[in-house]
């Protein structure tokens, strides 16, 4: 009876986007006459963060203050078409589309400031607080709101943008697989740090440190919010999920959260994460997408700090304790491997 | 705890913006944290109507009769909608782009394929009167024999699931039963590795498990138009799978969506919307549709079950010189996103490493059970734990520590990928390097000096010459093996084995401790089979006429 000391880790890479039918996003901007911009979508905010990611991409873009920036999402008869929020792609494909419809927008914006100024609109610079003025020159401005209203009741110009961003379908091969899914790649490494106890089979995780590349982080505060949640579905799908615990057998699935266990709070480990930065040629300010990728690395580094605890291999997920008790049982008891701690 | 490492790759980045890398707060927080968000379900209307469904009690059986009158009679039932009502009762998600054949009811008619399949809608004035009512549904089955398990599913003789594709397989590109990934020659290099491994893993399926159940209201508009407040992960993908099943056109629905409890891949599906503007049409009143935590979790598509099995050929020095995947993705009764998942996980393999023969098989299955969709990522999380474990038993195998052996075997910029591209922005050594200084566990100078930005290309960008076949041809089971040709174009006869690509030097680290021999995984030698006898070509099964917009597939060759 004792609780043995593991440690495993797993490395991998995730695609970001899809290849299916073409990969499509549009965004529209436009300003009120104060020089307040609204970016209509129809990607779907799930909880990820896509209206804000948006925002301020649309908000870096445009040169302005992100309070003037809102995004309007989703709304079939005002928001143009978008593929959906699934595949990472949400950033980098809607983050590009808003990218395109901004800096039409910001075009707009700078012949009406230019012509209010008299200079020529490719010698304006923005200062991202609402201000715009001769590059170099920073008493020769005029104001966002001051510009727009010039556009909007004096010159008739609409300070609007329109934005689609497209991955062109790929024909994959019947007879190689030859295709071109995606054209950029997140990558991660995670070292996961647990205890399996071999008299019930409980696999307690202590610790969780990790590496993330994920392009540029657009807002870390929001990335750091899905590594850390994912990297907590990756433990429940490592140690607890499955709707059929004795698969193929459809039966005993959970009707509730009673039944269809997932890690309570106390089951949660800290996470150690370490954010790299190699930013997308293609992606929105190097952006790629940190959704679903954080979950993944999780799944074997846990498998392989049990095989470093006890010696079994668990091949099949999910590794509940029933299945460690059973493989000890076989092997004749714990094997601990040589200790990386 | 999150810090980052602005040193590397610094000379790629423009750090000095404005708005970007800034932690800002979310628009939405405030809403979000004190309950204010509005969600499909918060807006009201007078006069809701809510939708239950009728569901299978049996994984599979005939339907030989439904008899809805005593459902029909029951207080506060305003409308019974079954299969004939549907104007098109037969689609597929992903014929919105042209992949694949319509081959799922919205309500069954003749034949339920999994447990839980919905076959009548009950409307009514209340959540409780509709379940009331549904249980006053009379259904008489023949239950029918049942199949489970993948590779059962693929056998000659199965019994077949899904009528629409009789081998329990969905068809590639009308010409295969599965999905192939070829680069170089594995069975030549399995013949010279020192180890070869092989392993079979399993995932079992997944509930996505959101906070907010799948939900749906539609309400008549006074413009001949239906408004819709829709869960959905893709407004537009919705929309237009509404749109084909009820035979209207886009413009007379006007979705509202956005703001969703948590989705993970399960609200892709439109399980509810189709079902719930149908409700709207027929009452000419707003009709709620959500499914209850226990439909949801028992009859709301899962993330599907996957079985990878692995074989990997490994030099004494760490390198891989040879990697087989076969894939078994259970799509349940119903193609819905599986066939696009087996995709995804061919182009993931072999994973992020570079390895000069690569060899993938992954079959889209169907067996009775709940269909699966996407799920957090799809056609990659279950391919990517069996790589990752299977990597730690190569290590453990030859020795070397696993780190060290990701390192050693890591794809690098310039190197060409299994799916024929060249790799770029590639990290994954860096990753390693950061992860294992974080913990203080030991590398090599060798190991700690690798980059990604060097030591890739060259030989290492080459495509191989590589052996095609034509295993797997629709409805002919024997043909799964097939014997190997060299690929059109390749110039020269296949030499016995190439050189693996270059790789830097290796030199065990001084601290490291090999393991004992694997207690149940002997490394096995490489089984050569012998070639079977060449097979005629199969003429391509007559086309069906498909229904929904004409666009373009990657994986279809025929147009639409």
């Amino acid at each position: 009876m004792a609780r043995h000391q593991g440690r495993g880790m797993a490395s991998i890479n995730y695609p970001i986007g899809m290849n299916l039918g073409g990969d499509p996003s549009q965004a529209l901007v436009h300003a009120n006459p104060d020089g307040k911009f609204t970016v209509a979508l129809s990607a779907i905010d799930l909880g990820q963060g896509m209206k804000q990611v948006s925002r301020q991409i649309a908000a870096e873009t445009l040169g302005v203050p992100i309070e003037d920036v809102y995004v309007d999402t989703a709304d079939s008869d005002t928001g143009p078409h978008d593929m959906g929020s699934f595949a990472s792609r949400g950033t980098h494909r809607v983050g590009n589309a808003v990218i395109v419809a901004a800096k039409e927008a910001r075009g707009v914006l700078l012949e009406a400031a230019a012509e209010e100024l008299e200079v020529n609109a490719d010698d304006l610079v923005t200062d991202g607080k609402g201000n715009i003025h001769v590059r170099g020159a920073a008493s020769k401005s005029i104001t966002v709101k001051a510009a727009s209203q010039a556009a909007q009741f004096k010159q008739g110009k609409t300070i609007a943008g329109r934005g689609i961003f497209l991955i062109p379908l790929s024909n994959v091969s019947p007879e190689t697989g030859e295709m071109s899914p995606v054209t950029a790649y997140a990558h991660a490494c995670l070292v996961v740090d647990l205890e399996v106890c071999d008299e019930t089979g409980d696999v307690k995780v202590n610790k969780m440190t990790s590496a993330y590349e994920l392009g540029r982080a657009l807002n870390p505060k929001m990335v750091e919010q899905q590594l850390v949640g994912g990297a907590w579905m990756g433990m429940s799908h490592a140690l607890y999920e499955t709707p059929e615990p004795y698969y193929p057998n459809p039966e005993h699935g959970g009707r509730d959260y009673n039944e269809y266990l997932m890690p309570g709070p106390g089951d949660i480990a800290p996470h150690d994460i370490t954010v790299l930065e190699r930013p997308a040629p293609d992606g929105p300010f190097g952006g790629k997408g940190p959704g679903e990728m954080c979950a993944n690395p999780v799944l074997p580094a846990v498998a392989n700090a049990i095989f470093n605890a006890i010696g079994v291999r668990i091949d099949t997920l999910p590794i509940t304790p029933e299945k460690i008790l059973r493989a000890l049982k076989a092997q004749g008891g714990a094997r601990p491997q040589v200790r990386r701690a | 705890m999150l810090e980052f490492r602005k040193d590397l790759f610094a000379d790629e980045r423009d750090d000095n913006l404005n708005v970007i890398g800034k932690g800002e707060q979310r628009q939405d927080m405030l809403g979000h944290v004190t309950g204010r968000t509005r969600f499909f379900d918060d807006h009201g209307f007078g006069g809701l109507l809510h939708l239950k469904v009728v569901r299978s009690p049996h994984h599979h059986a005939r339907i030989r009769s439904i008899d809805v009158s005593a459902a029909e009679r029951a207080a506060g039932v305003k409308r019974v909608i079954r299969g004939q009502d549907v104007p098109l009762n037969k689609n597929t998600l992903l014929s919105l782009i042209g992949f694949g054949k319509d081959d799922e009811p919205t309500l069954a008619v003749d034949k339920v394929r999994y447990k839980g399949e919905p076959i009548v809608a009950i409307i009514a004035d209340s959540d409780a009167e509709a379940m009331a009512a549904a249980k006053l549904v009379r259904v008489s089955y023949d239950p029918l024999p049942t199949v489970f398990d993948v590779q059962e599913a693929l056998k000659p003789g199965a019994v077949v699931v899904n009528e629409t594709y009789p081998g329990n397989y969905f068809e590639y590109h009308e010409k295969y039963d599965h999905q192939k990934l070829r680069f170089g020659d594995v069975e030549a290099a399995f013949r010279t590795a020192d180890h070869v491994l092989e392993e079979r893993y399993q995932m079992s399926p997944i509930e996505h498990a959101s906070t907010e159940t799948n939900g749906t209201i539609a309400a008549p508009e006074t413009n001949n138009r239906y408004v819709v407040h829709s869960c959905a992960q893709g407004l537009f993908f919705s929309l237009g799978t509404t749109a084909k099943i009820l035979a209207l056109e886009s413009n007379r629905l006007h979705f509202i969506g956005g703001t969703v409890g948590g989705g993970f891949g399960g609200k892709v599906d439109s399980l509810t919307e189709p079902l719930a503007v149908l409700g709207a049409i027929l009452t000419g009143r707003p009709v709620r549709y959500v499914l209850g935590r226990e439909e949801e979790m028992q009859f709301g598509s899962p993330r599907g079950a996957e079985r990878h099995v692995i074989k990997d050929g490994v030099m004494r020095d760490g390198r891989i010189v040879a990697r087989q995947i076969t894939s078994y993705f259970d799509a349940g009764a119903y193609t819905r996103l599986t066939s696009y998942g087996v995709v995804k996980c061919v182009a993931h393999m072999p994973g992020p490493y570079t390895i000069p023969n690569v060899r993938g098989d992954a079959y889209c299955v169907f067996t009775n059970r709940v269909p699966a969709t996407a799920m957090r990522g799809f056609g990659v999380t279950g391919v990517d734990f069996s790589i990752e474990v299977q990597m730690d038993k190569l290590a453990h195998l030859v020795g070397i520590d696993p780190m060290e052996f990701r390192i050693l075997n890591a794809y690098r910029d310039g190197d060409m990928k299994a799916h024929r591209r060249v790799a770029h922005n590639t990290a994954l050594i860096e990753c390693v390097q950061v992860a294992a200084q974080k913990v203080n566990w030991p590398l090599s100078e060798t190991a700690r000096r690798a980059s990604s930005l060097s030591g890739g290309g060259g030989p290492r960008a080459a495509i191989p010459p590589t052996v095609t076949d034509e295993s797997g041809r629709i409805g002919r089971p024997e043909t799964r093996q097939a014997p190997p040709q060299l690929a059109p174009g390749a110039a020269a006869p296949l030499p016995a084995y190439q050189s693996p690509p270059a790789v830097p030097i290796y030199q065990l680290p001084p601290a490291h401790q090999p393991g004992a021999p694997l207690p149940n995984h002997p490394s096995q030698p490489a089984a050569v089979a012998p070639p079977p006898a060449p097979i005629p070509p199969v003429p391509n099964p007559p086309a069906t006429p498909q229904h929904g917009a004409a666009r373009f597939s990657s994986v279809f060759t025929r147009r639409r």
